[in-house]
């Protein structure tokens, strides 16, 4: 570590990279907080910046209220369930979870573990299938008019078809998985493992020639060409796709849940609407931003993913 | 129906982690109440209430067993078990509330509708407000060729028979349904186009114009009077006098499944719509604290408050008292009479959703089919055994025979006697009779 004073050019990368988004944040901040202002719908003013930042610690103080009604919750359990052995010792009794309202941070730890879980189904499904049309023309002929017809799909129109399905054929008396768990997972699934599966086809589809001669000279088995050249020279038009397709499954999460009312944020947003009180709209502003955070954040993570597992390490991730 | 009083205690819960569904509106109190103080808990029942999106949504849920019950719309039960809309055998032995219920019109609308109204010594309006004040305003639109739209919340919910009441009542066609020609909009020769609105987006479509009026439960009308957009004009309590609004319903699949656990469910609701009418509605203020909660209701305090502390404000500054606005309990408000479930059958046969004629006997047929006095006599008296109420606070299960006593409270004065519907029937100017068919 040297002692230098900062070379003229490090100061202008450091402020290029500090200064520039916080201006721009303060900037929409500001026309924000103007046009908020401006804008009385019947439930009151829009929610600028500081209706959010209230709302915000608000709901955290919501959580932590809910939190201490659950202590309360258990405590009377304990005491009714000590009641009833001392009554009868050989009972069988059970602590219960809370039955209370899921609170705004327990709404978003729903969300991700949906989307997360959804993300990884149609990851399990799309990368296989794409690895194989990739490398057999064939079937990329055959099943190309399918994948051409169902990429396009609104969530929203897979839905009902869903939710019928699922209450149908998921029938058990001590299910695994909630009902609406499943439905909000599947439709994830169906949405997006369209970008993942073309990506990597794509990506398989165009390995260099000189690759492929390397395989054929060396008479690799199927397998091997597929783990030893196949994958490895796909992976940054696989990451592509499955970077797409984790942005099209945490969209199509909130919108599932708004619809079909299932745990989420989409359902908390929806909820918010319904209660049309003068904190609502500040609410759903809160989660609008929480939602917005979280998209960014999971890109990221994919990102990171992405140059960790990449064998180009000079590629410009962006 | 007698039950001799050293009846065997009610035995365990067959299921204990419950789920109910509701509807955001004031009305579904019972539930939370049952909840907050505890009254599932002192049955041995681990319940979760859940708001649902809308009563379409809520009704599929309770049939495909999502929810455990819900808080429906009377004619939510009656409607599925004869097959209007999605067909289930759904039962209630629990009538959760009485009114509740008002109409609202835009501004504009009531601006027009003004001169036509009598007005009393200190220039107030006179109440109740008749349609025949609207019929005017109505003509115009039809002279001009334009529609005089209204909304209401479900194709069987109570709004929806109230707001064709009153219309009819003031010369105001609402329309008929012909599901047997696949027409179920409502629409048929109707001077106004009811259709169908979720409850919460009332005062935003209103303002929007798409609706000049609408008919809804609390808080809406209200809210529209707080945020300036419309003039609520009549609460229903004008129109029907302590009419039946909404009940708890389950699947009878899930009730012959788990008897024990729903006699213990009504127990608690009865304990909590007797809690919030206690000392003259003395409890109100504090449940309109947890109504206002995110978790039930959700609107502001006041817009709440106003309704269910016993005032309703009509126009702005128009405040007056209806202090059985919301009643719980009082007058027998959670016995679920056949006569209730008749009437509503009734005006499914009026307005064509029932699209042929059927003898008086079927209406009680559906009646006993899908109301269960019996369920209700046997929590009540567990609850009178327990010493938690007092036998005065219910109807007489030895003599009571599910037919209220003819009501005369209606805003066009017609009685209703529930023994003879079809006699009913024909007392009406405008709505199917005997053997029409549209």
């Amino acid at each position: 570590m040297s002692l230098r004073a900062p070379s003229a050019d490090s100061v202008t990368r450091i402020a290029r990279a500090l200064l520039l988004p916080l201006l721009g944040l303060l900037v929409f901040v500001f026309a924000w907080h103007i046009a908020a202002r401006n804008i009385d719908t019947s439930l009151g003013k829009f929610p600028g910046p500081t209706q959010v930042y209230e709302q915000s610690f608000g709901l955290i103080a919501d959580h932590q209220r809910e939190r201490g009604r659950e202590a309360a919750f258990m405590e009377r359990q304990e005491k009714r369930n000590a009641a009833t052995l001392a009554k009868d010792p050989g009972a069988e009794v059970r602590l219960r979870n809370y039955t209370g309202k899921p609170t705004f941070v327990d709404q978003i730890g729903t969300s991700l573990v949906t989307v997360l879980a959804g993300f990884a189904l149609a990851s399990l499904i799309a990368i296989p299938l794409g690895i194989l049309i990739g490398l057999n023309g064939t079937l990329y002929a055959a099943l190309n008019p399918l994948i051409q017809l169902f990429k396009p799909v609104s969530p929203l129109a897979w839905l009902p078809l869903v939710t019928m399905v699922v209450s149908a054929l998921y029938v058990s008396d001590d299910p695994m998985f909630a009902k609406s768990f499943v439905t909000s997972l599947i439709t994830v699934s169906l949405c997006s493992l369209w970008p993942t599966l073309i990506n990597t086809a794509v990506g398989v589809s165009s390995i260099s020639q000189d690759l492929k001669n390397v395989s054929k000279v060396l008479r690799l088995p199927f397998m091997t060409h597929v783990l030893k050249i196949a994958i490895p020279a796909s992976i940054p038009a696989m990451f592509t796709g499955l970077r797409l397709s984790l942005g099209i499954a945490w969209m199509v999460l909130i919108a599932a849940e708004m619809l079909a009312q299932n745990p989420g944020l989409g359902k908390f947003v929806w909820d918010e609407f319904q209660n049309g009180s003068s904190d609502s709209l500040g609410r759903i502003m809160v989660a609008v931003l929480v939602i917005g955070i979280i998209g960014f954040m999971l890109d990221r993570a994919m990102q990171l993913l992405q140059s960790r597992i990449s064998w180009d390490k000079n590629a410009v991730v962006r | 129906m007698t039950l001799s009083l050293a009846q065997a205690a009610i035995g365990p819960p067959e299921k204990e982690d419950l789920k109910f569904g509701f509807i955001k509106l004031t009305d579904m109190a019972p539930l939370a109440i049952a909840y907050e103080k505890g009254y599932f808990e002192d049955e041995g029942l681990f319940v979760q209430v859940e708001a649902q999106a809308n009563w379409k949504v809520l009704l599929d849920r309770v049939i495909d067993g999502q929810l455990d019950g819900a808080h429906m719309l009377a004619g939510q039960p009656l409607g599925a078990t004869i097959g209007y809309g999605t067909q289930a055998h759904i039962i209630t032995a629990f009538s959760m509330d009485l009114n509740g219920n008002g109409i609202t019109v835009s501004n504009d609308i009531w601006e027009r509708m003004k001169p036509h109204i009598p007005k009393d010594a200190d220039g107030r309006p006179v109440h109740p407000i008749k349609a025949d004040y609207l019929k005017p305003v109505v003509d115009e639109f039809k002279a001009q060729g334009k529609p005089f739209n209204m909304g209401m919340v479900f194709p069987v919910s109570t709004h929806n028979y109230e707001l064709r009441y009153w219309l009819a009542a003031g010369g105001i066609h609402p329309g008929f349904y012909a599901p047997h020609k696949g027409d179920i909009s409502g629409q048929l020769s109707a001077d106004a186009l009811l259709s169908v609105t979720p409850p919460p987006q009332m005062p935003a479509t209103l303002e929007a114009g798409t609706i000049h009026g609408y008919c809804v439960g609390e808080p809406w009308n209200q809210q529209a009077v707080f945020k300036g957009i419309g003039v609520p004009i009549i609460t229903d309590y004008e129109i029907w006098k302590d009419n039946p609004e909404k009940v708890f319903g389950v699947s009878k699949a899930w009730a012959d499944a788990n008897p024990n656990t729903h006699l213990r469910v009504v127990k608690a609701m009865i304990r909590a719509a007797k809690w919030l009418d206690a000392n003259d509605n003395g409890n109100r203020p504090e449940a309109v604290e947890i109504l206002s909660r995110p978790e039930y209701v959700g609107a502001d305090y006041e817009v709440i408050a106003n309704s269910m502390t016993g005032t309703f404000e009509y126009e702005k500054g128009d405040i007056r008292e209806v202090p059985d606005f919301n009643v719980f309990f009082r007058h027998n408000a959670t016995y679920p009479y056949y006569s209730d479930a008749i009437w509503y059958l009734t005006q499914m046969r009026r307005w064509g959703q029932i699209e042929d004629a059927k003898p008086d006997s079927w209406f009680m047929d559906i009646a006993k089919k899908v109301y269960r006095p019996d369920i209700y006599a046997q929590a009540a008296q567990s609850l009178i055994e327990e010493g938690k109420m007092e036998a005065s606070e219910f109807p007489d299960f030895g003599t009571e025979d599910g037919y209220r006593a003819p009501q005369t409270h209606f805003i066009d004065g017609i009685t209703y006697d529930g023994h003879s519907p079809n006699d009913y029937l024909k007392k009406f100017g405008i709505g199917l009779k005997g053997d029409d068919k549209i």
